[in-house]
């Protein structure tokens, strides 16, 4: 039983299981990385009991007053308190973002793996359609879908999975051709499994660790896209509290109202870093070639 | 180096035709009539009928794709109903100052970004290593727009030494309405110089001939600058233009933050006013840039790096 094959899927439920003396061994990026997205996603997750005030409560009495204990961040010029609705946002984006990505990455890695092991045309279809995806610009991809669907998340929610597959197609395929002569993989055909078995069962779960350590660069990366469409006023629109739209709501008042823009970008930057940092940890390197 | 060459330019041939079918289509799936959309709901059926034949669209689907390929490639992209004016030249007018903010931004993010990627490199995993490190990771993290509105609030509304919006030509121009778009652009690409340069410098610092020029008594600065700077700065540039996409996204961005008139804040205008021949050709143009900017730099990458050319053989 102590075969490489039947190794497999043991680590794998171990890792499955984290015990405190795991996560005390990973990268210290990874711990406080780990810590504020931790703590961030928590905020998200109760907005409703920790904001103190309504995301879209208006009220005319506060207008623009700048940070203040009963205003941590300030109010926007309808009076709508800042801090509750960067809180609301936070929710907001995580839920759009966490779902596009994670819808992305298991049809890449398929597609991907499907590639690497049959090769010749399966591989050339998927290859030459990955690199048109590639090619063009992501930005541009959505704003064209959008101009299709109209303003709004539809278009975020199609254009993104629709570009995003081919990157982890593209790794998964790059690691499915070393992963293919591995000695582990050949046995899977001397032991006669079928070829399903031997991509679903003993490929897949050795390619998503480079897959999921990408998939940190392409979480913030969407976060930013989101919030970039938002901004332009062709992503989430108002009075729908998203990060970028409510930077983009303070712009008019940068000067006199500074920290409604300014302090939900901070709260978006904190949540870049904290992802970067885990990425960083696990890959244990720089961005690689593949990235962004 | 021919066969590199030629596989080379296939290869980019068939994406460049890929990223024509998809401009293609997405204009054939915008629901209703395009014909329609045009003249407004008031317009006779005769009218959009006459309007429709003018556009080709009463042809069989394999026409139009061919005839859209024929006109692009003659450089007539249709006409834009929101300047009334062919898309060609519209887009020609608009092209100017994303260029040359193209330009400016990279020049800063390699200003800024070399000497912080070679000052980390010199001592991997030391404390300057790592502050180089966050402050990547922290640019990185940044949306390039809310830095522009951060850069305006600093130097344009407070310190009052840039104008926050417009753009207007001219040396001087130049440098009074570019300067903050593009330091917005370099910080958002900063990452990537610091990042690659960083962890390819590491590695060439350890390699024989860097050893070899050190033993034969080379100062640190040329062994830095000259010798290991040559193979790493090639490979960096080199990635730099394959996310040249990336770049595309983040002017868009920036030109909206800065309002410059430029091909960027062109396509959200055609979008806001559903101008799908000037959505269309944009998008075209954008693909296009990323596909050949991509192929001449492998090609000279290729030309300068025998290495490259090999390597694509062995594939």
């Amino acid at each position: 039983m102590s075969s490489a094959v039947a190794d497999v899927p043991r680590g794998r439920r171990s890792r499955a299981l984290p015990s405190w003396r795991r996560v005390r061994r990973l990268p210290l990026s990874v711990r406080i990385g780990g810590a504020i997205v931790g703590v961030m996603a928590l905020a998200a997750l109760f907005a409703p009991i920790l904001a103190p005030y309504g995301p879209n409560q208006l009220d005319f009495g506060a207008v623009l007053s700048s940070p203040s204990p009963q205003h941590l961040m300030g109010t926007d010029d309808t009076g709508r308190d800042v801090f509750s609705r960067t809180l609301y946002a936070l929710r907001y984006d995580l839920v759009v973002v966490l779902f596009v990505t994670y819808v992305s990455l298991p049809i890449g890695v398929l597609t991907g793996a499907l590639a690497g092991y049959f090769g010749g045309v399966v591989d050339a279809v998927v290859s030459r359609l990955g690199d048109v995806m590639i090619a063009f610009p992501f930005i541009i991809l959505v704003i064209a879908i959008i101009a299709i669907v109209g303003p709004g998340i539809t278009g975020f929610l199609i254009g993104v999975p629709l570009a995003s597959w081919a990157i982890y197609a593209r790794i998964a395929r790059t690691e499915m051709l070393v992963l293919r002569e591995q000695p582990f993989m050949l046995a899977t055909t001397a032991l006669g499994y079928t070829k399903r078995r031997a991509i679903l069962r003993h490929a897949i779960p050795n390619l998503l660790r480079p897959c999921f350590v990408f998939s940190t660069v392409d979480l913030v990366g969407n976060t930013l896209l989101l919030a970039g469409l938002s901004y332009l006023g062709l992503g989430v629109q108002p009075p729908t509290p998203e990060l970028g739209a409510i930077i983009a709501s303070g712009q008019a008042y940068l000067l006199t109202a500074w920290w409604v823009s300014t302090l939900p970008g901070l709260v978006q930057v904190l949540f870049g870093v904290g992802v970067g940092l885990i990425g960083e940890g696990l890959s244990d390197g720089g961005l690689g070639r593949e990235t962004l | 180096m021919l066969g590199y060459l030629l596989r080379r330019l296939a290869l980019s041939i068939v994406v460049l035709f890929g990223i024509a079918a998809l401009t293609f289509l997405m204009v054939h799936l915008i629901p209703g009539d395009p014909a329609r959309i045009e003249l407004g709901a008031s317009a006779t059926p005769k009218a959009v009928a006459e309007l429709r034949s003018d556009m080709g669209l009463d042809q069989p689907f394999g026409e139009q794709f061919a005839n859209y390929l024929g006109d692009t490639a003659t450089g007539d992209f249709g006409q834009s109903f929101i300047f009334n004016d062919p898309v060609a030249v519209v887009i020609g007018e608009r092209l100017a100052p994303t260029a040359l903010l193209i330009a400016y931004g990279l020049a800063i993010a390699l200003l800024i970004g070399v000497p912080m990627a070679v000052i980390g490199a010199l001592r991997p995993n030391g404390v300057v290593d790592h502050v180089v490190r966050l402050i990547s990771t922290f640019t990185f993290a940044m949306p390039s727009f809310w830095l522009g509105l951060m850069l305006a609030l600093a130097f344009g509304l407070s310190l009052k030494f840039f104008p926050v919006s417009g753009y207007s030509g001219g040396i001087d121009g130049f440098f009074r309405t570019l300067t903050l778009p593009a330091l917005t652009l370099g910080l958002a690409l900063l990452v990537i110089i610091v990042r690659t340069l960083r962890s390819s410098l590491v590695s060439v610092l350890n390699s024989d001939y860097i050893e070899a020029a050190r033993a034969r008594g080379f100062s640190e600065w040329r062994v830095v600058g000259k010798h290991a700077m040559r193979n790493s700065l090639i490979g960096t540039v080199t990635i730099l233009a394959s996310l040249f996409g990336y770049v595309i996204g983040i002017i868009v961005l920036v030109e909206a933050v800065f309002q410059i008139p430029g091909a960027g804040s062109l396509l959200v205008q055609a979008v806001q006013k559903r101008d799908y021949q000037l959505i269309q050709a944009l998008a075209l143009m954008a693909g296009a840039a990323v596909v050949i900017i991509g192929l001449l730099t492998d090609l000279f990458h290729a030309l300068i790096d025998p290495r490259v050319r090999l390597e694509g053989r062995s594939e």
